[in-house]
């Protein structure tokens, strides 16, 4: 898929030019008013800006004198607030969608977004009769149920509290992994976007600064995100043992095997594991008389101060970026400097899942 | 009791009322949509012209329409140019006169009614690939109902209740022109206070009746803007 687009409005420009991968979750990630919002809209037809290319799989949706107007697009669009039609029934507003693909292009049954929503007992209800997080779970499931070639969200969840955020992302993960279907994520959340993107793209002030792989983007040095405070690395990694003795999981991943306090998943599950910058420390021989249990070799690969007499070092485990936060005193006495072998302890890992 | 005459002027005005009504709906549905989503920097201009008959005496919207509807007048020549039936003093008159003098009492409650419904319904529809029709009829008409109703009873009502448009270009022709209304006055002229109270009390009671379905059937809608 491949977006370009150029739009001024007053002091704001919105100037893109993205290439994305057909398949997996994309973030737009960014602080409000860097235009996530508008490209997203420009994606689906929503907005008309004359300066635009976009182009999904082998169908070209805007060109130089092209505009396919949104209803001819196959995409399915969430907004912020749920924006279900408050005049029919939830399964009115499901079919609403599903009658309006064609037959050869119907691939997601309603049936099939109602279980992946888990919304079954809701569907005679009104909408001004449903709770926010369901609400936002019914557009969901009518944005799936459109059988959309792309599925654009924005922001879904950022109306939401907390409890209903935790609510709905296990239903996002779910689709994630259970339909082929790209998905464009916009969000501010760091959270959120750890937890379900693959692709990243980093949007501020109106352009693109970057995009690629989450675990890539998120360790580059040469982006902000590596630089903040919660700066952190997401590791893929499997469920591979439970230790009953003490309460720990085991996990296996491309850095080596993490040991987490115990959790109720099935040996076998995916899951990622977020390290956060500030919890890793650098050692230049391996420790055993320690209490960290998560102790990796690793490579440095750069080197970047940071403000009060920080540095964050970018690491290479077993092919996998990681990043550590360190003093540049700690930085200067190891020797820290690219192709340095050093030993990576992460005090504390959390586990998303 | 009503005379025979009241119940003659009783039809023509139930006639007049019903397709005075549903011409407005048809014709002010889709300049309501259109009023509602424009940003023509002009159309406060459009709005002023429909809401005219708000403030202005009917009489002057009668006398201007009589002598548009005169053999002289460009209405009348037209009608007469493609053999159409004349429009003073004839029941076709007065049922475009109704049109005019109600249109605010139909555009208005329709307009405000679809600015109510928004963008954003609209825009979800158009992502479930519903063409602009579609959307129109599945989300914008359904979500604007209370409109709907406020217009119609309010578009019926003006119209059974006007009586100085009526009065210049209609004259008062029984079966043809001659109005509730106006057989209410002849009544008063001719002293007939026994009959003059059973044509008044019935129409303000129809009024209150219908003015009260409106409001308590949809609060949430102003009924009218000056």
């Amino acid at each position: 898929m491949r977006a370009r687009f150029r739009v001024a409005r007053g002091e704001f420009t919105l100037d893109v030019d993205l290439s994305l991968p057909a398949s997996g979750v994309t973030a737009l990630f960014g602080p409000s008013g860097c235009g996530k919002t508008t490209l997203l809209r420009a994606i689906a037809g929503l907005e008309r800006h004359d300066d635009g290319y976009l182009q999904i799989g082998e169908t070209t949706w805007q060109d130089a004198d092209l505009f396919v107007p949104p209803h001819r697009r196959a995409l399915g669009y969430v907004f912020q607030e749920a924006s279900l039609f408050e005049h029919l029934t939830v399964r009115s507003n499901l079919d609403y969608a599903a009658n309006r693909v064609p037959a050869a292009e119907r691939r997601v049954p309603v049936d099939r977004a109602v279980e992946l929503l888990g919304i079954g007992t809701l569907l005679d209800r009104r909408p001004a009769h449903l709770s926010g997080g369901e609400r936002q779970r019914v557009a969901i499931a009518r944005a799936l149920a459109a059988s959309p070639r792309l599925l654009l969200m924005d922001e879904p969840l950022a109306s939401l509290d907390r409890q209903r955020k935790g609510e709905i992302l296990p239903y996002l993960e779910s689709l994630h992994r259970e339909l082929d279907m790209p998905l464009l994520y916009v969000s501010h959340s760091h959270d959120e976007v750890a937890r379900l993107a693959d692709h990243l793209v980093l949007l501020e002030c109106g352009r693109a600064e970057g995009s690629g792989p989450i675990d890539e983007m998120l360790t580059r040095l040469d982006l902000s995100l590596a630089h903040g405070p919660d700066a952190e690395a997401l590791i893929e990694a499997t469920v591979s043992e439970h230790d009953e003795e003490f309460d720990l999981t085991y996990l296996d991943s491309g850095v080596g095997r993490f040991s987490v306090a115990r959790r109720a998943l099935p040996v076998g599950s995916r899951v990622r594991v977020r390290v956060a910058a500030r919890d890793v420390s650098l050692t230049l021989s391996p420790q055993s008389d320690t209490s960290i249990l998560n102790i990796f070799p690793a490579t440095v690969e750069e080197v970047a101060a940071e403000a009060e007499g920080q540095a964050t070092v970018r690491l290479k485990v077993g092919g996998i970026p990681m990043l550590a936060r360190v003093t540049r005193k700690s930085a200067a006495a190891l020797g820290l400097e690219s192709g340095k072998k050093v030993f990576a302890q992460a005090k504390s890992v959390a586990l998303l899942a | 009791m009503p005379t025979g005459a009241d119940l003659t002027a009783l039809g023509v005005t139930l006639k007049l009322a019903a397709l005075a009504t549903t011409v407005l709906l048809l014709l002010g549905t889709p300049l309501a949509w259109w009023l509602s989503r424009t940003r023509w920097r002009f159309k406060f201009v459009l709005e002023a012209v429909v809401a005219l008959p708000l403030v202005l005496p009917p009489t002057v919207l009668g006398f201007y329409l009589l002598i548009a509807f005169g053999p002289h007048g460009p209405l009348g020549k037209l009608m007469a140019a493609v053999g159409g039936p004349p429009l003073a003093f004839s029941f076709s008159g007065l049922l475009v006169g109704s049109v005019i003098y109600s249109m605010p009492f139909v555009v208005q409650p329709l307009q405000d009614a679809f600015a109510a419904v928004g963008r954003r319904p609209l825009e979800v529809a158009a992502t479930l690939r519903a063409s602009p029709i579609d959307r129109f009829f599945s989300v914008a008409v359904p979500l604007a109902r209370p409109g709907f109703l406020t217009a119609t009873v309010l578009g019926f009502a003006h119209t059974v209740g006007e009586f100085g448009v009526v009065l210049m270009i209609g004259g008062n022709i029984p079966g043809e022109t001659q109005v509730l209304s106006i057989a209410l006055y002849d009544h008063v002229e001719g002293l007939e206070y026994g009959h003059a109270h059973w044509l008044s009390g019935g129409l303000l009671l129809t009024s209150f009746l219908m003015l009260i379905a409106v409001y308590g059937l949809n609060r949430r809608f102003r009924v009218l803007r000056p």
